[in-house]
């Protein structure tokens, strides 16, 4: 006890000081070197969309890390490929997906499409019908069906009398002419597509086009059941009861993938409603291994999708398209569902083995692009529900910046004036702290945003501003144990290493709770109060960097100086204003000269 | 005298509050305002939109009133349940219900039209009715994960009384926190959880303080007989009251300045929500640290037989003492009885003299 604790002298401050001084100046150039200026802004801040969706499923373990990351990569590639840029997609807590989408692009669409995070299937096609209009209509959807370029087309669609781009969607004798035409070709992988993929003019042969549109009105006495197939008996009042030009009725009814079912399609060409009745999921979507659009030069046969399957899908394709493939017609047909809505259905013509297949038709280059983005992501291994979805101008954003800037700096100078004020030259270290944690702060959170992409959003600069009373607290703590050994008669050098182990504990202990406190929430919870959390547990961290590595080391040199170590009143450290009685025990040399009792 | 000196007076025991022996005193205030907080919360609290599901939407138009603005969404909705606001910075702010069923695209579009405004100058937001309990739930769970691996630490760290006291403290903070805004009826919003739950790591930090000074002084506190459990830890926590005042005001500057700067500047939001609930909640945390945990833990203390025994101690020695004084010579009889092996730390040491200097003054804790 006699003995102080200054046995290494009082350590090597200097050494500290240099290194965080190093580690600071280095974190600052890195940070111009890369060009990474100022922190990514979160959508609250910059202005944009952030929609949040939330994982739904009957299966709570269906919801698992896994699933969420193929969801995201999905999710991600189809806002992406909505040409909208720099849209994050990433998890959050555990069943949910931020979607942040800059301002700028068409947002509005983004969303939609982040909106169709859609369950996709292939389903065989049990039978189809148009609805909402009369029967007559029936055949009409069939010219946008003009699958055949051929033209050959069906002489069951002699109907019109027209050119008759393969009238029927039924696509019963058109089978036959895609297949010819095709047959130079490596044709086993082909499907053709179906009326509603179609649609483009320019695609059809040229006898066919003018008549896509004219044919439907014109050709009443087309019976409905020509296009009809069977329906299952199970299925059939439900079938006969859907009305797809009645919006409420289009909804998503794929309830089980083992069940057959019933499903809407809408046809731009003849600006009709189907309404398909559907086999059981034959192919799931996620089988899709990847989908995409090409323009088929050997052929000039336009623009066509092809895709490829995972190895358990193509099993699963080979046997259905062979089943199909026998059937008559329009159970010859896959439908490829998306969120309960039909967007394709090819008709196949023979079993299609290996694991890849084109889809070919009367494609625009949009059209193809579409189904093959369709086929690519749409399908999601979970359902997702829109939780939140906030949209800020950036002009409110840009405000929201400013005012909690302001706050901070507010809140910053008040802190500074109070530790002044009450601590006075030892205030002036507190000050060189908080520049120094706000400087590694910043840096730390621009190059973050830049390495893995951490957003500041306003909650985030709550937390920063939060953090300048922990950090400052920590300093008092250090402080007033200094001051409670000088109060002691402890001459200051051997106060401020005496105090440092007590302030140390009390410091680590209490940064400890602070920062358990930002770990918990960080990993439990959800949206906002993610990114408070994490700017609270960063700052929690710096706060006992800065004072390991930088207070404590300063106030170590500063207390060689004769300005505190004599106890200047403007010091902060005066002996006579704290009070401090003259030492007791031999041991210790009493302060400045004069430390006599004060009252 | 200025604080300085108060802060030196204090150290020393010479000014002392006592906020240890006075215990009743400070329970019966927190039972009334926990109370209260009880009879707020069973009222209710107003749950932001979040919570119910729906839609908000900011547009900014000089001269717009909240008359048009209601008219316009009335219009829009088919019904008078839209609630409009203005946000204080010239923004009107209009809450439509999810039971509207009107798309926000549908809604912005009308707005826009109605009220001439750019539709991508409307900030819209959706929320589903569940986002916010999912935000609650989660909050709840991190809450129940927190104080329990809180308590563990502090259990481990210091003892499991003063984990007990710290919880105890935390609750007793956050009830007041919620209580105050079911009180006022201040809107909950996620942003509002954010604040509650920072109010967790905030009072435990000022509690965890206070206890280790505590910690501190009684360290080897059975070895002697001049002061009780319960006056050693009313010492420490007047020794650690300057500090407490300090960290509570330097905690509260920038959270006021976010409040009243950043909410002034911009009226409602996430800044002023978080600021709001961290403003109520630090305040109640220093108090509960200084004037629930400190009290509830030396309750707890006395009940060990040790330190009953050591109480008994000093109430002999105190009354030796006086019957010494009356005869005129000092008595020092330190019974140097082994309690739990620790050897009286240097804070024992450096501390007796001055407490031998003014034993009797500590231990009836005058102010």
């Amino acid at each position: 006890m006699a003995t102080p604790k200054s046995r290494p002298r009082d350590g090597y401050p200097g050494r500290a000081l240099a290194l965080i001084l190093t580690v600071t100046v280095a974190l600052v150039a890195v940070m111009f070197a890369t060009g990474h200026k100022t922190p990514r802004l979160g959508i609250d801040l910059a202005g944009g969309t952030s929609v949040t969706l939330t994982a739904k499923s009957d299966d709570p373990a269906a919801i698992n890390k896994s699933n969420m990351d193929i969801a995201v990569g999905i999710i991600q590639k189809r806002v992406n490929g909505m040409g909208v840029s720099e849209a994050e997609v990433q998890t959050q807590g555990d069943n949910n997906i931020i979607v942040n989408i800059p301002d700028g692009g068409d947002q509005q669409e983004s969303i939609n499409k982040v909106g169709d995070t859609a369950k996709l299937y292939f389903r065989p096609v049990l039978a189809l019908a148009p609805t909402g209009v009369q029967a007559n209509a029936t055949p009409s959807g069939s010219p946008s069906g003009s699958a055949t370029p051929s033209g050959a087309a069906s002489p069951t669609a002699a109907a019109t009398g027209a050119a008759a781009p393969a009238a029927s969607p039924s696509g019963a004798k058109a089978t036959a002419s895609p297949s010819a035409s095709k047959a130079g070709r490596a044709v086993s992988d082909a499907l053709l597509a179906d009326p509603t993929a179609s649609g483009s003019p320019a695609a059809s042969a040229p006898a066919a086009t003018p008549s896509a549109a004219a044919t439907a009105p014109s050709t009443p006495d087309m019976s409905a059941a020509l296009t009809q197939g069977t329906v299952p008996a199970d299925l059939q009042k439900q079938f006969a009861a859907l009305d797809c030009s009645v919006a409420g009725q289009r909804q998503d009814y794929q309830t089980d993938p083992a069940k057959a079912t019933v499903a809407c399609s809408y046809d731009d060409e003849s600006g009709l409603w189907y309404k398909f009745a559907l086999g059981p999921v034959a192919v799931n979507g996620q089988d899709v291994d990847k989908a995409q659009a090409v323009y088929d030069t050997q052929q000039a046969g336009g623009w066509q999708v092809q895709l490829s399957f995972t190895d358990s899908g193509s099993q699963a394709f080979a046997d259905t398209t062979g089943a199909l493939a026998a059937q008559a017609p329009p159970a010859n047909q896959f439908a490829i569902v998306l969120d309960g809505k039909v967007v394709s259905h090819p008709y196949v013509q023979q079993s299609i083995t290996g694991g890849s297949a084109v889809i070919s038709g009367s494609f625009t280059q949009a059209d193809a692009k579409s189904l093959a983005n369709v086929l690519s992501y749409g399908a999601l291994p979970l359902d997702f529900t829109k939780s939140d979805v906030t949209t800020v101008s950036p002009q409110l954003g840009g405000e929201q910046l400013k005012a909690g800037l302001v706050a901070g700096l507010i809140g910053l100078i008040l802190v500074v004036v109070y530790s002044l004020i009450y601590y006075r030259g030892l205030g002036l270290v507190s000050i060189a702290g908080l520049a120094v944690s706000a400087v590694l702060t910043y840096a730390i959170m621009t190059l973050l945003g830049a390495g893995i992409g951490f957003a500041l959003n306003l909650p985030a600069v709550c937390g920063a501003i939060v953090a300048i009373g922990i950090t400052a607290d920590s300093f008092i703590v250090y402080f007033e144990r200094i001051r409670d050994e000088v109060r002691e008669g402890a001459p200051l050098r051997a106060a401020v290493q005496r105090a440092w182990p007590r302030a140390r504990r009390t410091i680590l202990v209490s940064d400890f709770v602070s920062f358990l406190c930002a770990a918990v929430l960080y990993v439990v919870s959800v949206g906002k109060v993610q990114g408070f959390a994490f700017t609270l547990g960063l700052t929690t961290l710096l706060d006992v960097v800065v004072i390991f590595l930088f207070t404590k080391p300063l106030i170590t040199l500063l207390a060689r100086r004769p300005f505190f170590a004599n106890g200047h009143p403007w010091s902060g450290l005066d002996p006579k204003r704290l009070g401090a009685r003259p030492p007791i025990r031999g041991g210790r040399r009493r302060p400045s000269s004069a430390a006599p009792k004060e009252a | 005298m200025s604080l300085r000196n108060i802060g030196h007076r204090l150290y020393q025991g010479e000014v002392s509050f006592d906020f240890v022996g006075k215990r009743k005193i400070w329970y019966s205030i927190s039972g009334v305002i926990v109370l209260v907080a009880a009879i707020g919360l069973a009222m209710g609290l107003h749950l932001g939109i979040e919570f119910k599901g729906g839609s908000v939407y900011t547009v900014q138009k000089p001269g717009l009133t909240v008359t048009q603005a209601q008219d316009a969404a009335n219009k829009i909705t088919g019904s008078s349940t839209a609630q409009v606001q203005t946000t204080g910075d010239g923004k009107v702010r209009i809450q439509v219900s999810s039971a509207e069923q009107v798309p926000a695209e549908t809604f912005t579009a009308e707005l826009s039209k109605d009220l001439g405004v750019p539709a991508n100058e409307i900030n819209a937001q959706v929320i589903g009715p569940s986002w916010g309990d999912e935000i609650s739930k989660k909050a709840l769970l991190g809450l129940v994960i927190f104080m329990v691996l809180v308590t563990i630490y502090l259990a481990v760290a210091f003892e499991w009384r003063m984990a007990l006291a710290a919880l105890v403290a935390l609750i007793h903070d956050l009830l007041i926190t919620i209580g105050v805004y079911a009180l006022v009826g201040f809107e909950v919003t996620p942003g509002t959880v954010i604040g509650f739950l920072t109010i967790l790591g905030y009072s435990l930090y000022d509690t965890v303080v206070v206890f280790d000074t505590v910690k501190e002084n009684t360290r080897g506190i059975t070895k002697q007989s001049r002061k009780t459990y319960s006056e050693a830890a009313n010492l420490g926590l007047n020794q650690t009251l300057v500090r407490s005042i300090n960290t509570t005001v330097v905690a509260l500057l920038p959270v006021a300045a976010l409040l009243f700067i950043g909410g002034g500047l911009l009226g409602a939001g996430t800044l002023n929500d978080i600021s709001l609930a961290l403003f109520i909640g630090l305040a109640a945390g220093a108090y509960s640290s200084i004037c629930v945990a400190t009290p509830l833990l030396a309750q707890l203390k006395e009940h060990q037989p040790e330190m009953k025994a050591l109480a008994r101690k000093v109430a002999a020695r105190r009354a030796a003492d006086a019957k010494a004084a009356a005869e005129g010579g000092p008595q020092d009889a330190e019974s140097p009885e082994d309690g739990d092996g620790v050897t009286a730390g240097m804070v024992g040491q450096r501390n007796q003299p001055t407490g031998r200097a003014r034993a009797k003054g500590r231990s009836t804790g005058r102010r």
